[in-house]
């Protein structure tokens, strides 16, 4: 048994154990990447091998004193989107080709307190906007199910990176679904926690009253876990929330008697490919039969949610965009002759054509004359989506759906329709608009091959009960851990 | 057409980005598209509903005024392409 197949609470025990190294870990790891990784192309920064075999020693010695934090001599990748002291941070675009951030984000100060081995960033579409990935300056990360076709995204690189065994588990961000979605496609645990949940301090901002943190791993265990190390209130931050984050670890295997799951019609409409609907109404039976209350919910406004948060979104990240003029950060055109050619070339030149795209509807909808049809209508319809979950979560404790209308598809198939990619979010947006957890859990596989995953959402703070029905589902569903055949080098 | 070329200049102006002539043709067709999408949103009545700007439920976050350790200036200037030691370097503003 090779180590890199472990998941991180089975190689914490072996490590615990004595039966296994951080160094052999990390042997193991790094083989996988060297083995795979032309064919995933999941990172866009790997860390020097001396550097990462350092932090695997350093983890050993402190074993063997029995120090080291919860993750101690675990290999850790995270999104690009993280600012890191030790490497560059891009966010996937040549905008931020060379920036080395001045400090750490909360979240990589908590793997690094908790004993990580932070591996590398990991490839995503620029800036977070996208959902397949695609829109990465440095190269498009293949589903590692099924090379060739997408991974999802904009966290791609952080599934794909699990999905291939090249790490045990990694950090994502989600602003409509990137760690859900991807998750999904790719046969992993996505959890996306509620806002305020984890702190956002470092995380490069998209859209700022959307935008989480949250663990991608291979199975609702090493999840849990995750939590337990990056949850918790952030005065750096001041939209984390302060009170204290439960030990998510510790409730995960009660049972589901008593708990009322809901299914909203709506996320079950026209689109809806038949073999993830197939995949999801087993899963949800699965729920059922680990003592569930199936109850059926509805939630009208969710027609909405893509209109919505393609103005929200982009009305947010066009303001969070605008402070990268190459000023004091950031591309530089260096030719230009006035300070606004500077701001022009130098935006033009380092944004891709979907961050364009973004900046140019939100400046758009915030713009005089259109903000109350645009912006100020849309923030409007997400009270309502606020208030259908608020509704819903009287009658049910979490609700079950599909992640994604479709499995994944081929690469460059939906290239050049944005409007058919945004459509792809329309189940996971809801849960950024109103602020609650939700995530992703392998249920099993489309005919043809492709991982198909189940969404939870809960009301706002219930990770511990979405963990639970998650925990009871991945016990039943056959799938936990499995890694795909990529053929190596 | 929700949004026509001379708009699509305009906006782009306003963010600070410069589109190749014949990129915006383009550009225009897909706006259009998603606009006419976001229109959707005309279906729902919402004269009475208040808006939402951010779902923590927290009010404002206040802090003693103390003084703390801050950045250091050659860490803050470190990532610019152009600074001379004090200071970011940009093209002359006021001739």
């Amino acid at each position: 048994m090779e180590p890199y197949t472990l998941t991180l609470c089975e190689a914490r025990k072996l490590l615990d154990q004595g039966d296994i190294t951080a160094v052999r870990l990390a042997e193991s790891i790094l083989g996988r990447i060297r083995a795979v990784e032309h064919r995933i192309k999941s990172f866009i920064t790997l860390r020097d091998e001396t550097a990462i075999m350092a932090l695997a020693e350093e983890a050993d010695r402190l074993r063997e004193k029995g120090e080291g934090g919860i993750l101690c001599g675990l290999p850790i990748a995270v999104k690009d989107v993280l600012c890191t002291t030790t490497m560059r941070t891009t966010c996937g675009s040549k905008m931020l080709e060379h920036f080395l951030p001045p400090y750490d984000a909360t979240v990589i100060e908590k793997l690094d307190a908790a004993g990580a081995v932070l591996l590398g960033k990991l490839a995503m579409d620029e800036f977070a906007m996208g959902s397949t990935s695609e829109n990465c300056a440095f190269g498009v990360p293949e589903n590692p199910w099924r090379p060739g076709y997408i991974t999802g995204g904009s966290s791609g690189g952080s599934a794909a990176c699990v999905a291939a065994g090249e790490s045990l588990a990694t950090l994502g961000s989600d602003t409509g679904g990137s760690i859900r979605q991807p998750a999904s496609l790719c046969g992993v645990v996505g959890m996306k926690p509620t806002y305020g949940r984890v702190s956002r301090y470092g995380l490069v901002a998209f859209a700022s009253s959307l935008d989480q943190v949250g663990p991608l791993t291979r199975d609702v265990s090493d999840c849990a876990l995750m939590m337990n190390v990056i949850s918790g209130h952030d005065p750096r931050d001041s939209t984390s929330v302060d009170t204290p984050a439960p030990d998510y670890v510790s409730m995960l295997q009660d049972g589901l008697r008593g708990v009322r799951v809901g299914v909203p019609a709506e996320y079950f409409g026209d689109g809806l490919d038949r073999e993830v609907e197939r995949v999801v109404r087993a899963g949800i039976a699965m729920l059922a039969d680990a003592g569930a209350k199936i109850v059926e919910v509805s939630l009208p406004y969710t027609p909405y949610c893509v209109a919505a948060y393609y103005l929200i979104a982009p009305a947010e990240a066009s303001s969070n965009l605008a402070r990268y003029d190459g000023v004091r950060y950031g591309f530089r055109d260096t030719q230009a002759g006035s300070l606004l050619d500077m701001y022009r070339r130098s935006r033009s030149a380092g944004f891709g054509d979907e961050v364009k795209r973004r900046i140019l509807i939100g400046t758009y909808a915030l713009s005089a004359g259109y903000y109350d049809a645009y912006y100020k209508k849309a923030s409007q319809v997400r009270t309502l989506l606020r208030d259908d979950f608020a509704r819903v979560f009287r009658d049910c404790d979490l609700i079950a759906s599909p992640v994604t209308p479709t499995p994944a598809w081929k690469i460059g198939d939906r290239a050049d329709d944005p409007l058919a990619v945004y459509l792809s979010d329309i189940l996971t947006i809801s849960a950024n608009l109103a602020g609650i957890p939700g995530m992703s859990v392998p249920a099993g596989f489309s005919g043809d091959g492709l991982p198909v995953g189940i969404q939870l959402q809960a009301a706002h703070f219930r990770e511990d009960i979405l963990l639970r029905a998650a925990w009871n589902l991945e016990q039943r569903a056959g799938v936990r851990g499995i890694l795909p055949a990529v053929v190596e080098q | 057409m929700k949004i026509t070329r001379e708009e699509v200049e305009h906006v782009a102006n306003l963010a600070r980005l410069e589109l190749h002539p014949e990129e915006i043709g383009k550009i225009t067709a897909q706006l259009d598209t998603i606009l006419r999408y976001a229109a959707k949103l005309d279906e729902l009545e919402t004269e009475n509903v208040p808006p939402t700007a951010h779902v923590s439920g927290q009010g404002n976050v206040f802090r003693e005024d103390e003084v703390k350790p801050s950045l250091a200036r050659e860490k803050a200037l470190a990532n610019s392409s152009s600074q001379n030691g004090e200071a970011f370097v940009v093209p002359r503003i006021i001739s």
